[in-house]
């Protein structure tokens, strides 16, 4: 399972994944194919067309389907297997983006491109291991918050960064 | 954070200056963790979060691992948080480090710092590694199930079990807490719940007794949830709708169990789905796509459940109605869950009959819905259509337009060869002939999948009982590019061989006729299987087969492979040439299907039979129209075989047509004639006419080229093929005609019910043929035609007889056209004028300019206009290369006047013809006929 989060260029600002499966069976060419491949195939599809893609073998067969989303500018793709509800991610999907907007107060292509790590922080919250671990986006929030103020203290122990490059 | 530092210089510029700031950021990085200074985590933690940013734009990243892992121990959250991230991204989980990396992640586990322990818990999740599963297996249910640990801890710790439970779960142990994790489910934290949920799901497959109880535990958490008021669940609530997610996994838990026991928990359960499906119909709370997203996310769950009881019939009846609805609704996405949907419910006893008040439904939400959403429907859900559809009758429609799509859609040649395999193998009964067809000309036109063809039709052969549709293509396809795959001990000619003939004796004749063409190639191929092959020939089932097409071939073969030298037979048996890009054959098939009427096998039938000498011919075109129950896709028959004296009577029956023919037939044409039209007919067939079908006139009908010939000609070869032949005599007198058909059977064995039917048009009256023909023997028909009024269309004949076991359908035009009753007039230039100038209405002339399709020869030309039916007017025209005709058209109604001038350009080789009828559709017609003549 991943998640992968492409712009209309189609050039991946983003790949997260979750699955141990791509990385121990597969070296980095073929998560890189993978990609390609997935964004080739969301691309090309109408705008009302299904949401949801029956996996191919690069992604691991029948059990695997591809689930994506369309935000102005960017696509959202989830790869999940069919232990969850392809409504469920769809939603899933939404409930990423509202918490990406909260975090980042109307969020843009820059802040994912900028803040890499904290978009991933915000997945980890949401989606473990490829399965969905809290819905809520409220308690996600709180959690980021959370991590934010330590990070805050941490950081304001040390010296700014500007200094330091 | 520190990354915007190196992003921002980075984004927005060229390739090569991203690339090239990279490699310098990269050197200092290398630079700084290679110092004697020892860096500080602050810096450390930097550097790493840069090598992470740089990787996931795409570039490698081959150090840096170490110093992640250090920082791991560090006791700042930002700097262990970029530590697990970098190691959840980037380390392999066969690496080395794995020893370290666990070794902090246990100290993790054992701090009991909540936020530490969700870092460690992720990372072990996101690796997932075999290493990882013996490490953590056995801690892992001990820190689920503690009373102390955190929320948030546990919602990690029972998704990251169930992560190692999915990769080894021989590593993961059963024991005494898998009852405390079924309790979770009474859990006051939802998102706890939830991963719960998730958990049980997975480890309740391979151990259903275990966690039995977890059933009257979901139903009563369900409950709870689905009556609750939208507001109740505050934070869990998405857009009114109460825990989504949760009642989604709930739902597909008590799937994993067959309907509960306890009255009241079924009671319970039975109202559950009930509020559903009645809140489905309610008005949507909010009119946001999440919204109704939500609610039909938990219905589709609701009808999933309920078809896996099939148990309670009202539910079951309601259930398939929503899908109903769910199936002419305008989101896609709902179409493509109903209908998946839709398939298992079809499978279940109860519903049988639900499902088929909904046939035209499913049809119609596949047919009209425009083709993107029809495409992405079929193409995702092409298997699971036609399972449906073998439950609806209706499949040979379906998988044909499945076929078609996923050609239209193909991403490449190799998924749509995957594609069609799989539709034959899970519906071949329902794959009609074009399509396979059409797969085998797809592979036989492009090379670069010829291999991976071959080498997946001989794995689809392993199968023990494959469709028989499977074994055509796969005799075909190795017949043709077995040698692709024969490098391989594992698919070596002779395995290939003994895979094909174990499915031999299952089969019907044509397919083991196709096979039997099948082996003849292989000997080419691979001469060390001639022994073998000879041997199979030469065995009393093929040599002595009933069926005398078989027996024909395995003699045939037999000789050839014997006498033949190598050259000869590579130069019979070589590879098929490509086809001729064209129309898809299956478009067209589908594009008949629409059109009305019948005669329907008989589409391509005008096909050159020259063409079939070394297989040219396509596939679509072989069997729809020869009648021959051995389809002759190898090519093979036409040439070799008839050269080396095939015993049958083929040939003299063309002669006796002639020779023979009754003297009944007095003022005929002068007779020499005849073998010049014979030998034209024979060859020089008509040319391939695509636009046929397409121009209204009704369904295709083979030869219909040949009309041309009959235009001028009154006798000759209607039709012929390889069991049949007719021939044509004819006479008209004024408005009758009477017209002789001889039908010869060319072969050895006796049609039955021979019934040639006239399809009605003109006033033609028929005598009923004696329903049987014998072999070799030929039977006449008489037909009495009388022409009412003008016509265009030439009338049909249709005839059906039994050859061996099939049915044999063919239906013709009958050669007769207005011209045929056209009586000359002769009369003298001035009349001529006179009533020239009479006809001087733009409607009454008609008028073509065209090229010389022969040679430009009076002699002839005199000829075909007197057999056209009109007097040549000598000295009419000033200039004498012009002809000029005049004559009556006689039909019961009215006589039409005719006059014509044929003007021949020798120069430009060209002519123009110019009709004057007092009748407008006569001119045309009569100006259309003529004009093809020349």
């Amino acid at each position: 399972s991943f998640t992968g989060l492409a712009n209309q260029t189609f050039c991946t600002v983003l790949l997260y994944k979750n699955s141990p499966s791509l990385k121990t069976r597969e070296s980095e060419d073929i998560q890189q194919q993978i990609i390609r491949e997935t964004f080739h195939l969301v691309s090309k599809r109408d705008e009302n067309v299904c949401n949801f893609l029956e996996g191919g073998l690069l992604i691991g067969g029948s059990d695997n389907k591809l689930i994506y989303r369309h935000y102005a500018t960017l696509y959202f793709v989830f790869c999940v297997d069919s232990s969850e509800s392809e409504l469920g991610i769809l939603d899933l999907i939404q409930v990423f983006v509202e918490t990406l907007d909260k975090c980042f107060e109307n969020v843009c292509e820059l802040d994912l491109i900028f803040h890499v790590d904290k978009v991933h922080n915000i997945l980890a919250e949401m989606v473990m291991g490829g399965m969905v671990l809290e819905t809520n986006m409220n308690e996600i929030v709180t959690q980021i918050d959370a991590q934010n103020k330590l990070e805050k203290s941490e950081t304001f122990i040390f010296q700014s960064p500007r200094q330091d490059r | 954070m520190s990354t915007f530092v190196l992003a921002a210089p980075i984004a927005g510029k060229s390739k090569e200056a991203e690339i090239k700031r990279i490699n310098k950021e990269l050197a200092n990085i290398r630079s700084k963790f290679k110092g004697d200074k020892a860096l500080d985590g602050y810096s450390k933690k930097k550097y790493v979060c840069k090598l992470l940013f740089i990787f996931l734009l795409g570039h490698d990243i081959d150090f840096g691992h170490m110093e992640a892992v250090n920082l791991l121990s560090s006791n700042k959250y930002t700097e262990k948080q970029i530590g697990y991230l970098f190691i959840s991204v980037l380390v392999n989980s066969n690496s080395e480090l794995i020893r370290l990396i666990n070794n902090a992640i246990k100290n993790d586990l054992a701090s009991r710092n909540p936020t530490f322990m969700c870092l460690a818990l992720h990372c072990i999740a996101n690796v997932g590694s075999r290493e990882m599963a013996e490490a953590f297996a056995s801690e892992i249910p001990r820190i689920l199930v503690a009373g102390d640990t955190m929320d948030s801890v546990k919602q990690s710790a029972a998704l990251c079990l169930l992560r190692l439970y999915k990769t080894s779960p021989d590593l993961v142990p059963m024991g005494e807490w898998t009852s405390r994790v079924v309790h979770l489910l009474n859990d006051q934290h939802m998102g706890v719940v939830t991963a719960a949920v998730s958990l049980i799901t997975c480890l309740c497959k391979k151990n259903p007794d275990d966690f039995k109880t977890c059933v009257s535990l979901a139903v009563s958490r369900l409950s709870r949830i689905v009556s609750s008021a939208s507001t109740d669940l505050q934070d869990y609530t998405y857009y009114f709708v109460p825990a989504p997610w949760l009642s989604v996994k709930l739902l597909r838990l008590l799937q994993c169990y067959p309907p509960p026991e306890d009255a009241a928990v079924k009671g319970r359960l039975v109202e559950c789905l009930e509020t559903v499906l009645n809140k489905a119909q309610e008005p949507p709370k909010s009119k946001k796509v999440q919204h109704s997203n939500a609610k039909n996310a938990i219905l589709f769950e609701a009808i999933s459940l309920i078809i896996h009881y099939d148990s309670e019939p009202n539910l079951l009846v309601r259930a398939c109605n929503q899908l109903g609805q769910f199936l002419q609704h305008r989101e896609t996405n709902l179409r493509y869950l109903a209908l998946e949907s839709m398939c298992t419910l079809a499978s279940s006893e109860f519903s049988h009959e639900a499902v088929k008040t909904h046939i035209e439904t499913v049809i119609n939400a596949l047919k009209v819905r425009g083709v993107g959403v029809k495409c992405s429907l079929l193409i995702q859900n092409h298997k699971t259509k036609s399972s449906l559809l073998q439950h609806l009758d209706s499949a040979s429609n379906a998988s044909l337009s499945v076929a078609i799509l996923a050609e239209k859609y193909a991403v490449d040649y190799s998924w749509y060869v995957d594609t069609i395999l799989n539709l034959i193998r899970i519906a071949g009964d329902y794959v009609s002939e074009e399509v396979w067809y059409r797969v085998i000309q797809i592979v036989i036109n492009r090379d670069d999948v010829q291999g991976y063809a071959a080498k997946t039709v001989f794995e689809a052969l392993q199968a023990p009982a494959c469709h028989e549709n499977m074994v055509k293509v796969g005799g075909y396809i190795l017949g043709e590019f077995g040698n692709l795959i024969a490098g391989d001990p594992r698919s070596s000619p002779l395995v290939q061989f003994n895979l094909l003939h174990s499915k031999f004796h299952l089969c019907s004749v044509a397919t083991r006729a196709l096979l039997l063409s099948t082996y003849i190639k292989f000997i080419n191929l691979f001469p060390e299987t001639k022994a073998t092959i000879q041997e199979v020939l030469r065995s009393d089932s093929q040599i002595r087969n009933a069926d005398v097409e078989l027996q024909q071939r395995a003699v045939e073969y037999l000789k050839l492979s014997s006498i033949a030298s190598t050259d000869v037979l590579a130069t019979v048996l070589e590879e098929m040439p490509p086809f001729p890009e064209r129309e898809s054959s299956i478009l067209a098939k589908l594009k008949k299907k629409k059109g009305p009427g019948a005669g329907s096998e008989l589409d391509d039938g005008k096909k050159e039979p020259g063409a079939e000498i070394n297989g040219g011919m396509e596939p679509s075109a072989s069997t729809a129209s020869t009648p021959s129950p051995s389809a002759d896709l190898l090519g093979l028959r036409a040439a070799p075989p008839a050269s080396l004296a095939a015993p049958t009577s083929a040939g003299n029956l063309l002669v006796d047509v002639f020779s023979d023919s009754p003297a009944a037939a007095p003022g005929l044409a002068p007779g020499t004639d005849e073998n010049f039209l014979r030998t034209e007919c024979l060859l020089m067939p008509p040319p391939y006419q695509p636009g046929e079908s397409k121009a209204g006139l009704g369904p295709p009908v083979p030869w219909a080229g040949e009309m041309g010939w009959f235009v001028c000609k009154n006798n000759g070869v209607l039709f012929e093929n390889q069991l049949l032949q007719i021939g044509v005599k004819s006479e008209f007198r004024q408005n009758l005609g009477r017209m002789y058909l001889f039908y010869g059977n060319k072969t050895s064995v006796q049609f039955q019910s021979f019934t040639p039917t006239r399809l009605p048009q003109l006033n033609i009256q028929t005598k009923a043929v004696d329903p049987l023909v014998e072999g070799g023997a030929q039977v006449q028909q008489v037909l009495n035609i009388e022409c009412l009024s003008d016509f265009t269309l030439a009338p049909l004949i249709n005839i059906k007889f039994r050859y061996g076991g099939t049915l044999q359908n063919i239906t013709l035009k009958l050669p007769i056209t207005l011209n045929k009753f056209f009586q000359a007039t002769e009369m003298q230039s001035q009349d001529f004028f006179q009533r020239w100038k009479q006809l001087s209405l733009p409607q009454q002339e008609s008028q073509k300019i065209f090229k010389a399709n022969h040679p430009m020869d009076p002699e002839v030309t005199k000829a075909k206009l007197l057999g056209f039916g009109s007097a040549l007017l000598d000295k009419v025209d000033p200039n004498p290369d012009n002809f000029v005709g005049a004559g009556i058209i006689q039909t019961k109604s009215l006589q039409v006047g005719c006059l014509l001038r044929l003007e021949p350009n020798a120069q430009a080789q060209m002519y123009r013809l110019t009709l004057r009828t007092s009748k407008e559709a006569v001119s045309r017609h009569l100006c259309e006929l003529l004009s093809e003549q020349f």
